[in-house]
């Protein structure tokens, strides 16, 4: 052995150990996976089955109204023409499973994310411990789970979306933290000198202060939720990521460029539409949501008849 | 009746993780505020605070910023847990109580006004007024009732669903006393509550509470920076100084008899004229006729004056049965008045 390349060598052979440790985890343990990926399946089957199967023009139709309804009558047009250049180029059937995919990790992240970000506001050192698992889970490449995750949960959208779970997970843990922590000091202190329990006070007063930036975070999670379509369709997941990958692969530079308009279209009617609920009803002019948009319209024709 | 409504026994706040530790060589060795930071790496909070509160008055804590008076406030609902002493709140002790009779009490008893005040954005003011109320399980009818009521006790009977941002810094202040006593409490805390209002409102505002307290016989615990604030509102008023307590007393007892350089030194710019009365200057009569000027023993120095507008003989004393008890030449009228 030569002395100066000692690194020739491979001294701790961490590959092989991570190789027999995943070995027996999917030999013993496989079962545990299988349960995790029940409710993921639900949710994911009852909305791709939703959008997919109702009429093409009625999914439309409730898109555009959510979208006017959250962002005013601009954003309802510009999701309109999005959905629509979608629905004419053909991709219609694949954009609506992308959206079931991310539509289902959103709903994950939410609910696994804001009570993660609470606690982590509330205690310093669950934060300390929570933080660089966070940033674990949004710096290692995304390749290096698929492996893992398809020996865990096997291939299809399912397992789509889980990895896509895992890489969107983080900002919304991080902002909903961040908001609880930004409400101001006396804020808390009035709820409390009026005899708010802890459970009140976070209810009627931390949350609702702290919404507009956990809505930012869930905008992120959306955001990077999307960016994962192509990678996950390595594992065979359907949709839009899908095309690209068919396209690159078949050098179709007509499949990937409808693929990937598809994604940016998308992009733009769920980014617009999801930061639209992160204004808070005081930027809105103190309107409730109720007294805007395609709800607003209606009441207010009713009222009139 | 002289019944306390607000007692404070002894009480420590020391902040640090060896608070304990420093609280027990303090009290052994009488370390100072510096000694006790560079030992135990703690912060002396308040020091050795006492004082009481009668029913109805207004107890002014008086205090630059960091003398302690927003910290020694929030023990009274205890915001803020004391390391050691007693707080005894409209005959209850407080400093022992669960987490649960310490809600009912802040929610019930106490009401509370802050600097900034603290009003919650995202709810109307009908919600914010009603919210003590809200957390006590106050159905939705009864609690806008409360709100409504309170708010018109405020002159702001329109605006129960607007919001605090739609409102000026006074009005919403006004709103943060409106919440304070929607509940209908024996005491308010009010913390510094007109400190960043401009000076015409703040005024305003001091003389609508005033007139307020003079009729609810509500027993307030008022915090300032201002003398001037103190001396207008307060019954009594309490100086504080590097988390001590230097001294207790009347607006006039504090004037004119400062206990030391540090109170000596505020009370150098304030007016006596409306401060100090005639018993305190007077001298005895001493078988000296009495002239047929004559003040009752309550008088101001602003009366008194008066009287040597005309001649500058001196002015006879009476007590309120008749007789008189002394007079005051103009000399010592003109030493009172410089302070």
């Amino acid at each position: 052995m030569e002395l100066w390349n000692i690194f020739d060598t491979e001294w701790v052979p961490v590959g092989a150990w991570v190789e027999s440790l995943l070995q027996w985890v999917v030999a013993n343990f496989r079962f545990i996976f299988q349960a995790i990926k029940v409710p993921f399946d639900i949710v994911l089957t009852g909305l791709e089955d939703g959008l997919t199967q109702a009429p093409d023009l009625l999914i439309l139709t409730l898109i555009v109204l959510v979208a006017w309804q959250a962002g005013g009558r601009r954003l309802g047009l510009i999701s309109l023409a999005c959905m629509t250049a979608i629905g004419l180029m053909g991709a219609w059937e694949e954009s609506m499973t992308t959206l079931s995919i991310v539509l289902t990790c959103v709903v994950f992240c939410s609910l696994i994310g804001i009570p993660l970000g609470v606690v982590a506001a509330k205690n310093n050192r669950f934060w300390m411990i929570l933080q660089p698992l966070l940033d674990l889970m949004q710096t290692i490449p995304s390749f290096v789970y698929l492996v893992p995750i398809v020996m865990l949960f096997s291939i299809g959208n399912v397992s789509g979306v889980i990895v896509t779970f895992i890489y969107a997970l983080p900002p919304v843990v991080r902002l909903t933290n961040l908001g609880i922590r930004q409400v101001r000091a006396d804020m808390v202190e009035a709820a409390r000198a009026f005899g708010a329990s802890n459970r009140q006070t976070l209810y009627k007063v931390e949350l609702p202060l702290a919404m507009p930036t956990i809505m930012a975070g869930v905008n992120q999670t959306i955001m990077m939720a999307l960016s994962m379509v192509v990678v996950s369709s390595m594992i065979s997941v359907t949709g839009l990521g899908q095309m690209v990958l068919r396209g690159i692969g078949r050098l179709d530079m007509g499949l990937a460029t409808v693929g990937g308009l598809g994604i940016v279209f998308l992009a733009i009617v769920i980014d617009r539409t999801s930061q639209s609920f992160g204004i808070s009803a005081r930027d809105r002019g103190h309107k409730k949501w109720y007294e805007t948009g395609p709800v607003g319209a209606v009441r207010g024709l009713m009222k009139k008849g | 009746m002289s019944e306390a409504q607000i007692e404070c026994r002894d009480l420590w706040k020391i902040y640090g993780r060896r608070a304990d530790e420093a609280m027990k060589a303090v009290l052994s060795e009488g370390l100072s505020k510096e000694e006790v930071r560079d030992r135990y790496d703690c912060v002396l909070g308040v020091r050795d605070a006492s004082f009481s509160v009668k029913k109805g008055e207004i107890f002014c804590i008086m205090g630059l910023s960091g003398s302690g008076k927003s910290t020694l406030v929030r023990h009274v609902n205890r915001l803020i847990e004391p390391t050691s002493g007693e707080i005894h709140v409209a005959g209850q002790r407080v400093d022992t109580m669960n987490e649960n009779q310490l809600r009912q009490l802040r929610a019930e008893t106490i009401g509370m006004v802050f600097q900034h005040m603290a009003l919650w954005p995202h709810r109307t003011l009908g919600d914010n007024v009603g919210f003590g109320l809200e957390v006590r399980g106050v159905d939705l009818e009864q609690r806008r009732k409360a709100s409504e009521i309170a708010l018109e006790a405020m002159d702001l009977g329109g605006w129960i669903d607007h919001y605090p941002d739609q409102l000026s810094g006074g009005m919403q202040q006004r709103v943060g006393l409106a919440r304070a006593l929607a509940a209908d409490p024996e005491i308010l805390l009010m913390d510094e509550p007109f400190s960043a209002l401009d000076p015409l409102i703040r005024r305003q505002l001091q003389d609508q509470f005033l007139d307020l307290s003079a009729h609810m016989d509500k027993t307030t615990l008022f915090i300032t920076h201002d003398l001037d604030e103190a001396i207008r509102m307060g019954d009594h008023i309490a100086i504080m100084n590097d988390g001590e307590i230097v001294q207790i007393g009347t607006p006039e007892e504090i004037v004119t008899n400062p206990k030391d350089d540090y109170v000596a030194e505020f009370v150098k710019g304030i007016s006596r004229v409306g401060l100090v009365r005639a018993e305190t200057i007077m001298d005895k009569l001493d078988g000296r006729e009495p002239t047929g000027k004559q003040v009752g023993l309550n008088a101001e120095l602003g009366e008194i004056i008066e009287h040597f507008m005309e001649d500058q003989s001196p002015v006879t004393v009476i007590s309120p049965d008749g007789p008189a008890v002394g007079q005051i030449t103009i000399k010592s009228a003109l030493t009172a008045l410089r302070g």
